[in-house]
């Protein structure tokens, strides 16, 4: 099945031509990284993470996302997600190895990253991620290619892929849930310090999610011609909607807690955020770009005639994706580390590797999941042509 | 990348020095050594059963640097010359950043002028290494709260997880930018995290740290807190102390005296 990915059209191999450039170059950059440390990123002793750490974060969620097409059809029997569920497992896959990625990067000495598993410290929050998500990735790897590869030869798939298939769904809960454990357990960092981090993070992803999975249907739709089916988009046009409210109404009572109880140390990186601190504004603009999206995008979703014509469906999963992605992606992460412990503000400016070096890993997931989705369709339109 | 094999013979010259320091580990000694004296030095290993320390701010001047010189000339840290990648181990910070909540516009000029001391607090609870995903920063049973260069992987959670910023990053190699190597402490590489150790190698030759010898206003007192007749027990008993975020739940060891 696998030499699937490499039959394609000529759009086809330009796509992966480009991505591969891409990653190349993010590749190159990584090795100067590797020559002259992470200096050369824009952390700092303050900020001490950055984009890489708040990309594995947001691409945490868009794995965990692929439940919400599991649920429905395995738990609900929903059929008109049958002949997506694959969509969803391929995008855990190549969103989990992306996070890998991005954690890998971030190391200040990657050649010792087998200390994690020689030295296991099952006090550490890092250590239980780097087991849910390896395990996530294993579950989604056989499962998507069970499934796909007994559609191909039309028998159904084996007796023991089902258990598989449910574990996958606490699993998936248990990767955000984890890796916003890492943020929620520290004790000087009030901007994390909240138990509504683990739900605001579920909440966000299963918006973002199936809004990209939405996305990706549309594209498949216009340009190779299998369709999703209106009733599957439509319902994960629900799903983003519902999701979307959820992560706004959760962002909302943190605010109440904040500002309401006035205590400052809680109230300044939320000032930080959305007005500015000491002169340093960042992040306002982006913050408020992406409130406004937010707002806009759920307006288009939850009206109904909005969500069904299917160009303005295509502007809010847009609109959705880049919100959010403000939000943990840029946002989430830096914000924590303001102001610092010796109350001191310092800005967070990503520098031309580091940036470089994050569009590298994008463009390698973008790259799997591009070649992944090549085995989907090919299976799909040999079943669809006979 | 490949390491050089220099580099290597490096790391494994200062992993042999770990290894030859670790074993005097004051683990289980029975024998609680007081310090009656600042001056006091031993060839027998400093131990106890937690050590602590206390800072007299009344005695420490705001232009004095001599404990951080000390420190970082001895422990070789480097000096990057930025404040972005800098590395320290103590240093100076004004009252205000170091304890926000006792900061109000009315106090006098005396404590808005302060500048206090400030390092690793060897939390009795500390946050740092129950984050750390490999051990790498670790407890003693005596309450020193260290690092095993050798194996951080530079993963920095460590760093999110201090509440006091007591900790640095090295984001470049820091050999070349230590001003004058002393062979006798390791260097660290590229990518590890680092902070104040207490000067558990001084401990173990007998020698107090070298930010108490350097004081010569004897501002720092060290010592043993489970030792009801040491000289750090009979100053705090004595005099109002504070330590930084103590709401915290991370029981710092370093005692201000205001
Ligand atoms: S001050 Fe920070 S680095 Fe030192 S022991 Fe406490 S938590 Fe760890
Ligand atoms: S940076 Fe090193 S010491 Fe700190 S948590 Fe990571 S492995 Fe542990």
């Amino acid at each position: 099945m696998l030499e699937k990915a490499l039959r394609g059209s000529r759009g086809y191999w330009t796509w992966i031509i480009f991505l591969l450039a891409v990653v190349l170059i993010g590749f190159s950059f990584y090795l100067r990284q590797l020559d002259d440390g992470l200096g050369i990123t824009g952390m700092s002793r303050d900020v001490s993470w950055g984009l890489y750490i708040a990309q594995f974060t947001f691409l945490v969620g868009v794995a965990a996302s692929a439940v919400m097409l599991i649920m429905p059809y395995y738990l609900h029997d929903y059929k008109a997600f049958g002949k997506i569920t694959v969509l969803g497992e391929f995008l855990a896959v190549s969103a989990v190895i992306m996070c890998i990625l991005f954690i890998f990067v971030d190391l200040g000495q990657p050649s010792r990253v087998m200390n994690v598993i020689l030295y296991p410290s099952p006090g550490s929050i890092l250590f239980w991620d780097m087991v849910v998500l390896s395990g996530y990735l294993l579950i989604n790897i056989v499962t998507g290619w069970v499934i796909l590869s007994c559609d191909q030869k039309e028998i159904p798939p084996p007796a023991w892929v089902k258990p598989l298939i449910y574990l996958s769904i606490p699993w998936a809960i248990s990767i955000h849930t984890v890796t916003a454990f890492i943020y929620a357990g520290l004790p000087g960092r009030t901007f994390w310090l909240t138990a509504i981090m683990a739900p605001r993070f579920l909440a966000s992803a299963f918006a973002s999610g199936p809004a990209l999975l939405i996305l990706f249907c549309l594209i498949m739709k216009k340009c190779t011609g299998f369709d999703a089916g209106r009733s599957a988009i439509q319902t994960l046009a629900r799903i983003a909607a519902y999701a979307l409210a959820a992560s706004i109404f959760f962002v909302m009572v943190e605010l109440f807690t904040v500002f309401y109880s006035g205590i400052p140390e809680h109230e300044e990186p939320f000032r930080y955020l959305f007005a500015g601190l000491d002169g340093h504004n960042n992040l306002v603009v982006w913050m408020w770009a992406s409130a406004a999206l937010a707002a806009g995008a759920l307006a288009a979703l939850i009206y109904p005639r909005a969500r069904q014509n299917e160009a303005i469906l295509a502007v809010a999963c847009v609109a959705v994706f880049i919100s959010l992605w403000i939000e943990k992606g840029l946002g989430l992460v830096v914000t924590g580390f303001i102001p610092s412990p010796l109350v001191a503000v310092t800005e967070y400016f990503p520098t031309g590797p580091e940036i470089a070096i994050t569009l590298g890993i994008w463009a390698g997931g973008l790259l799997i999941l591009t070649m992944l989705y090549q085995i989907f369709l090919a299976v799909r339109l040999e079943k669809q042509g006979q | 990348m490949t390491t050089s094999r220099r580099e290597f013979l490096k790391i494994a010259g200062a992993s042999a020095l770990t290894l030859i320091t670790f074993p005097v580990f004051p683990v289980g000694a029975k024998e609680n050594v007081r310090i009656p004296g600042q001056d006091f030095t031993s060839a027998k290993p400093l131990t106890a059963r937690r050590w602590a320390m206390a800072i007299d701010t009344s005695k420490c001047s705001k232009d004095c640097t001599d404990c951080i010189v000390a420190c970082h000339a001895i422990h070789n840290v480097p000096d990057f010359g930025n404040p972005k990648d800098e590395v320290k181990w103590i240093w100076q910070e004004p009252f205000a950043a170091v304890f926000p909540d006792n900061q109000h516009a009315y106090s006098g000029q005396a404590i808005q002028k302060m500048r206090l001391p400030v390092l690793c607090n060897h939390c009795a609870n500390p946050s740092c290494v129950r984050v750390c995903p490999t051990q790498a920063t670790f407890k003693r049973p005596d309450g020193i709260v260290m690092m095993d260069y050798h194996r951080c992987i530079g993963c920095r959670l460590c760093m999110a997880g201090c509440p006091y910023g007591a900790r640095s990053m090295n984001f470049h190699d820091p050999r070349p930018f230590i001003a004058k190597i002393n062979p006798d402490f390791p260097t660290r590489t590229k990518g590890v995290v680092e902070k104040c150790n207490f000067c558990q190698e001084r401990l173990a030759k007998g020698l107090l740290p070298a930010c108490v010898l350097a004081c010569k206003e004897k501002a720092l007192v060290f010592g043993d807190l489970e030792d009801p007749l040491s000289d750090i027990r009979s100053l705090l008993k004595e005099r109002f102390n504070l330590r930084r975020k103590a709401h915290l739940g991370t029981r710092p060891q370093i005692y201000y005296i205001v």
